[in-house]
């Protein structure tokens, strides 16, 4: 089972979890926005490319 | 064909034969070098089972209502989109190695041979592994047909550009009888990882609520933003890892 769980998460997921969660940042801000009443279609992508320049960085520090 | 219909199946036909290239030269290691028979047991039955999850997922998210459909859709699609779009980045800096075919295939060759004979009736591990190889590769690409073929509600035009693309490589592979080496792998997956996270942009943003200025007539421009964020990282990283290479070693002196 935890196998198979892994085997999703890794399909899923992938390399870098934390663009899994600029996703889930980046929709659930937006789903805010609407619901304050304010243009949200911008959020997403501001936020997005944030996360992934992030995660690029982390990819070169981690080859030292 | 509008252009939203042609980026989709562009972004599948790119996606799929990336997909089908890596799934082929497993296939084509243990085909070679074990019982053929086998590794085409192992690839159909993978195909199959890949069959039977569109068949059940296919229905499953075209029934959900619009606007949860495009943010899990979105949301999902962005997700492998960023997978990607960030091995690629990588890749095109120099911070990764590029995936080749041919090293893939030897390593294939090389663990096949470690392994004992196969003997009469099936080969189970040319059998296991064929499958392996398939139905994970495959996996994905059901997922992008389905999403992206459900939110345009044209599964058929997602499929039909997914079975042009497995057949492309097919006749390619079957023709050269060797991994397709040549076939500019990562330029491709760039390419997927920029439309991946720009339809899931898209329609994440329209699933969480939130109007595109101009509607679908937005979307060239996300493409075009996303590829050009891209392309800025590509460079960024090579100047960081420019930054980082050490200097070449001074001349020898030879004199005094």
């Amino acid at each position: 089972m935890s196998g198979l769980l892994g085997g999703v998460w890794d399909f899923v997921v992938g390399d870098d979890w934390t663009l899994a969660l600029a996703v889930v940042l980046a929709l659930g801000l937006t789903a805010l926005a609407v619901a304050a009443g304010l243009a949200a279609w911008w959020v997403a992508p501001v936020v997005v490319p944030l996360f992934l320049l992030a995660s690029i960085r982390r990819a070169l520090r981690s080859r030292g | 064909m509008t252009a939203a219909e042609t980026s989709l199946a562009l972004s599948v036909f790119l996606a799929c034969a990336v997909e089908a290239v890596e799934a082929f030269t497993v296939v084509l290691a243990i085909a070679s070098t074990r019982k053929a028979s086998s590794a085409l047991a192992g690839t159909g039955a993978a195909l199959a089972l890949l069959a039977v999850a569109t068949a059940a997922l296919g229905p499953a998210l075209t029934n959900l209502p619009i606007n949860a459909l495009r943010l899990v859709v979105g949301g999902l699609l962005l997700v492998f989109g960023l997978q990607w779009l960030r091995k690629a980045i990588l890749r095109a800096a120099g911070a990764k190695a590029l995936h080749d075919e041919a090293a893939i295939f030897a390593a294939e060759v090389a663990a096949a041979a470690e392994e004992p004979p196969p003997g009469p009736g099936l080969d189970r591990y040319g059998f296991a592994i064929c499958f392996k190889a398939v139905a994970l590769e495959g996996l994905e690409v059901v997922v992008i047909v389905l999403t992206f073929g459900a939110n345009q509600h044209d599964v058929g035009l997602a499929a039909a550009a997914a079975a042009a693309a497995v057949l492309a490589v097919l006749g390619l592979g079957l023709a050269v009888r060797a991994p397709l080496a040549r076939v500019p792998e990562n330029t491709m997956k760039f390419v997927v990882g920029v439309m991946l996270c720009a339809f899931g942009t898209f329609w994440g943003a329209e699933g969480a609520g939130a109007s595109w200025p101009g509607g679908e007539a937005s979307l060239p421009f996300l493409v075009a933003l996303i590829a050009l964020v891209a392309l800025a990282l590509v460079r960024y990283a090579r100047a960081a890892l420019d930054a980082v290479a050490p200097a070449p070693a001074p001349a020898p002196r030879t004199g005094p």
